[in-house]
């Protein structure tokens, strides 16, 4: 390499006043070159060799071509910067492709929607029914919403203090090595389909829990929630929305549990060594300097479960028995939720005008809740960089 | 109440790695005892085994005893957060909670161990600890602002005050100066002298005049060499360490000669 | 030996400040076996029906004796560093065991399925009768999810690069903003997106492409999140050797810090790849299902794993048998075995070529 250098100066000394320029031009160019080398090499382990060789080949050609000086000196200056705005348009219009995108599902289901607000005998919001293919059409998602909510606050309720138990378990509890195992097994988690979630759920954890379920409603009935009312025998337990909330729970542990963890894992050395100095057990120190440090990525993680719980689609709809009623007593079989009466309805409802609306007007209302759901764990984010930084 | 600190061939341990070999020093009640020596010979990680926050660190034991008015620390029914409780500790970075108050800082030794007192007297260990740490005029005003929002300096005298209203017996400082400037350790330095009255402090410092400025008694550490354990190399009256010391080694190194 | 001494040792006089009464070492062993032999009595007394129950009461009771216990020996402090450890640990007990039992069960429940036919031959005219397999529907999650990648990969790593590289201002906030917003989309909203503007109206049938315009709206954000992360951690330094040989912006990025972060770039796109290979709710309004072999991703009903396995429990049909079922787990169990793979590639990927800076 070293000769092409010193031919490209030689050249240009002969071709250009300006040979000064290009001369320290070609020897920075060849420190840097080696630097970038040395750097290259060491960050990208083994794709070190192949990486340094194409750090080197544009080098090359701007040396041989000085015109592409940074400076603009150049005739063939135009070319590349032409390179620079159409790379810069590529990215930039990947990145409004996805705007787009957005606005798109907003627009569609919005459009598409429109004719479910027509020709229903029921009321869009308050009706517990979905016929949008009886005539005439009687639907309403009074009932989709209230299984949505419910089994998603469930999921929350149980998952999100077992979720951040783990957290504090793999950042503060276990020793390192044990805590990065399980870190990593707690990550696999999270990408098990949750078509195995549901499959589980209804297989396993239905027929397994009856007893346990019977157990709520005898002994905790005297809260209304968990009694059942209508059972007569163990074998009348089932597949209730307790169960729907339980097995979103598990599903959305994992993925909670790894964003806290991450925060725990900030917490600052000295502000628990200063919690440890002042005589503090270990849940002391973890209440004066963890919690509060992790609060906002607590809540955040939080909201992102809630998110998920809410617009999971196939776990809900294998587990769950639909029923269409608003009923608040937990253990008792029944309820719906957005997404899985969409995956569940889709087949029969192509065959008449209003079932594919309906449809899409359920999908929107889920949209715009999950929409809200993360755009306020984001805001939650937002504002905790700005107080740290 | 100020107590007086015995310690035994104490070995301290990282895992498998010794980092201090052997160190016996007694330590008299209200006085003011400086650690010195070159970074890596062991002197903080001394300092912490006086009040068991070494152990904190995963991998982290001692064997041998550190006697606290002859009470054994490392004893098998002593309970280390106690042992916390009466041997305070000030750390080389200033480190307030940064989600509390100048003045829920102040207490959070007792809002830690979930102390009730009324209002008046956590008023009154405020204002007297923030006066005993000389912060009381700086900050009265704004006793509700964040802790973190105080200068370098205003910070560590926080620190100290957190410290000292629990009432500890013995206060160790670790560096408590290195991260502030000239004007801000001398105002520590004077605080030293002050709390020296009712705590016995011991202090580990780099920086040699500070050691002879503050201190009573001084207690030189050394590495044998790279990989080998901190050494306490020599302990004495402070004026002897700085103008007759009995060690070469300690004698090279407040020349200059070397660290 | 370097003791020297000073002063003289004070006798010890009264009982001591420091010493805190403390729980035996076996009392959380103990505190467990009186919780379980209490739940167990309890449910012969009670005639509790359920193991889940026993379980729960087990567990609760333990907590209650070594809490209980722990505050009568050791006081208000103790007692609740104790209730709050033992909480934190079965928390972690308590999510492991569920996903160890679905992991465990579906092995069961799905290895007997697993034979050389089951991955050699299709569905085509096999009905609710023993044999046939899922070749069909193998054929058809590795073209759609393919398509996916094709689709959203160059897509999601060209944002990324903007908002690494060059974005600032308020379009990149935006970007940034919906790129959070959009991972939160529930998969049913991007299938049922696709299917109001690609089918709906328009004439089209159901083909497996559509399904692979719906994951590939599932992996995009996943895929900028993920590439932009390894961007940043291409250092600085970097690019400035580059341009200081007055290497234009879009070279340096082509040439030096794609290069740079490439295993983390291949790590992020496996994760993502993996993330959508097992869903199935857009899959069910854009794909449909055909028992017989479609190669052609781009006309015709397609099979694919996750509609293999909602076909075979009836879930589409309405009408399920026994062989139908253990088919189905059979699936799922190949299902989660790619899943696992992709990601534990992506990972042993990532931490072969970790910069070792930091």
């Amino acid at each position: 390499m070293p000769e092409t250098w010193d031919r490209v100066a030689a050249d240009d000394r002969a071709a250009d006043p300006r040979t000064a320029e290009a001369e320290l031009l070609a020897e920075a160019g060849e420190h840097g070159t080696a630097a970038t080398e040395a750097l290259t090499g060491r960050l990208a382990g083994t794709a070190g060799s192949g990486a340094s060789g194409t750090v080197a080949a544009p080098t090359r050609r701007h040396g041989a071509a000085p015109a592409a000086a940074p400076h603009g000196v150049s005739i063939t200056g135009r070319s590349t910067r032409v390179g620079d705005r159409v790379f810069k348009g590529l990215a930039a219009g990947s990145g409004g492709l996805l705007l787009v995108v957005m606005a798109a599902i907003a627009v569609f289901l919005i459009w598409k929607a429109l004719p479910a607000f027509s020709g229903n005998s029921g009321n869009l919001i308050t009706t517990q029914a979905w016929r949008p293919q009886s005539s005439p059409p009687f639907f309403g998602i009074a009932a989709i919403l209230f299984g949505t909510v419910v089994s998603a606050l469930i999921a929350m309720l149980v998952g999100v203090p077992v979720a951040i138990g783990i957290a504090l378990f793999i950042a503060h509890y276990a020793r390192r090595r044990m805590a990065t195992v399980l870190g990593g097994i707690v990550d696999l988690l999270a990408a098990v389909p949750s078509l195995v979630f549901g499959m589980w759920g209804l297989y396993f954890l239905v027929p397994n829990t009856r007893g346990f379920q019977s157990w709520l409603s005898e002994y905790w009935g005297w809260l209304p929630f968990l009694k059942n009312t209508t059972a007569t025998s163990t074998a009348q337990y089932g597949q209730s929305l307790l169960m729907a909330g339980i097995v979103l729970a598990i599903m959305i542990v994992p993925t909670v549990s790894a964003v806290t963890r991450e925060v725990f894992l900030q917490v600052p050395g000295e502000t628990m060594d200063a919690a440890w100095a002042l005589g503090a057990t270990k849940w002391e120190m973890v209440r004066t300097a963890v919690l509060p440090f992790g609060r906002a990525g607590m809540i955040s993680a939080a909201m992102l479960g809630l998110g998920r719980a809410l617009g999971e689609t196939i776990a809900v709809a294998l587990v769950l028995n639909s029923g269409f009623v608003i009923n608040p007593h937990l253990t008792e079989p029944g309820g719906d939720t957005f997404a899985s009466t969409i995956a569940l309805k889709f087949g029969e409802a192509s065959g008449s005008p209003k079932g594919i609306p309906a449809l899409v007007f359920a999908g929107l209302c889920l949209f715009v809740i999950t929409l809200l759901v993360n755009s306020a764990a984001r805001m939650i984010i937002a504002r905790r960089r700005e107080f740290t930084a | 109440m100020a107590k007086q600190i015995d310690v035994e061939n104490l070995n301290v341990y990282y895992g498998d790695f010794l980092a201090v070999q052997d160190a016996s020093v007694n330590i008299a009640p209200l006085t003011v005892t400086a650690f010195i020596g070159p970074s890596g010979c062991g002197k903080s990680t001394f300092l912490r085994t006086l009040n068991r926050m070494h152990e904190v660190i995963p991998g982290g034991r001692v064997t041998g005893k550190v006697l606290l008015d002859g009470e054994d620390l490392y004893g098998s029914d002593v309970d280390p957060v106690n042992v916390r409780r009466t041997v305070g500790m000030v750390f080389q970075k200033a480190n307030p909670f940064p989600t509390m108050s100048i003045y829920d800082n102040v207490i959070a030794g007792y809002k830690i161990a979930g102390t009730r007192k009324s209002k008046n007297d956590f008023d009154d260990i405020v204002e007297r600890s923030l006066r005993g740490a000389n912060l009381w005029e700086e900050v009265k005003q704004r006793l509700n602002r964040p802790g973190a929002g105080l200068s370098g300096g205003q910070q560590q005298r926080l620190c100290i005050a957190r410290a000292i209203a629990v009432e500890p017996q013995v206060l160790l400082m670790d560096e408590p100066c290195s991260a502030l400037d000239p004007i801000s350790t001398l105002a520590i330095e004077d605080l030293i002298a002050e709390l020296k009255a009712s705590y016995t402090i011991v202090i580990v410092t780099h920086n040699m005049q500070q050691a002879a400025r503050v201190s009573d008694r001084t207690a030189f550490f050394n590495l044998a060499g790279v990989g080998q354990p901190g050494r306490l190399v020599e302990y004495d009256e402070t004026s002897k360490i700085f103008s007759n010391p009995s060690q070469k080694a300690t004698e090279d190194y407040i020349s200059g000669r070397f660290g | 030996m370097t003791s020297l001494a000073a002063g003289s040792r004070p006798t010890r006089t009264q009982p001591s400040e420091l010493v805190g009464a403390r729980l035996p070492r076996w009392a959380p062993v103990a505190a467990a076996v009186a919780g379980v032999v209490l739940a167990l009595a309890l449910k012969a007394v009670l005639g509790w029906t359920g193991w889940l129950t026993a379980f729960f009461s087990a567990a609760l009771l333990f907590v209650v004796v070594l809490t209980g216990w722990s505050f009568r020996v050791e006081g208000r402090r103790r007692a609740k560093d104790r209730l709050a450890s033992t909480l934190i640990y079965s928390s972690f007990v308590a999510a492991l065991v569920p996903l160890v039992l679905i992991l465990g069960y579906i092995v069961v429940k799905g290895l007997p399925a697993f034979n050389a036919d089951f991955f050699t031959h299709s569905m085509n005219g096999v009905g609710s009768r023993a044999g046939g397999g899922l070749y069909a529907a193998f054929i058809g999650t590795l073209e759609q999810v393919a398509i996916a990648a094709i689709i959203a990969l160059p897509i999601g790593l060209f944002t990324a690069i903007y908002l690494v590289e060059y974005g600032k201002g308020g379009f990149a906030r935006a970007v940034t903003f919906f790129v959070d917003v959009m991972t939160g989309v529930p998969s049913i909203v991007a299938g049922l997106f696709v299917y109001t503007f690609l089918l709906l109206g328009t004439g089209l049938r159901p083909f497996g492409a559509a399904g692979s315009i719906a994951l590939a709206i599932l992996m995009l954000p996943v895929v900028v999140r993920s590439s932009e992360e390894m961007l940043k951690l291409v250092p600085r330094e970097l690019r400035d050797a580059s341009y200081a040989l007055g290497v234009p912006k879009w070279r340096t990025i082509v040439k030096v810090v794609l290069p740079t972060a490439l295993s983390g770039l291949i790590t992020s796109a496996l994760l993502a790849i993996a993330r959508v290979a097992g869903e199935t709710a857009p899959l069910i309004l854009l794909v449909g299902y055909a028992a017989k072999i479609n190669n052609n991703p781009f006309h015709g009903d397609q099979a694919t794993l996750p509609m293999f396995v909602w076909d075979q429990l009836g879930k589409r049909t309405g009408n399920a048998s026994d062989f139908g079922e253990a088919r189905a787990w059979g699936a799922a169990l190949t299902l989660v075995l790619l899943v696992l793979l992709l990601n534990v590639g992506a990972r042993l990927l990532a931490r072969l070529a970790r910069p070792k800076t930091r």
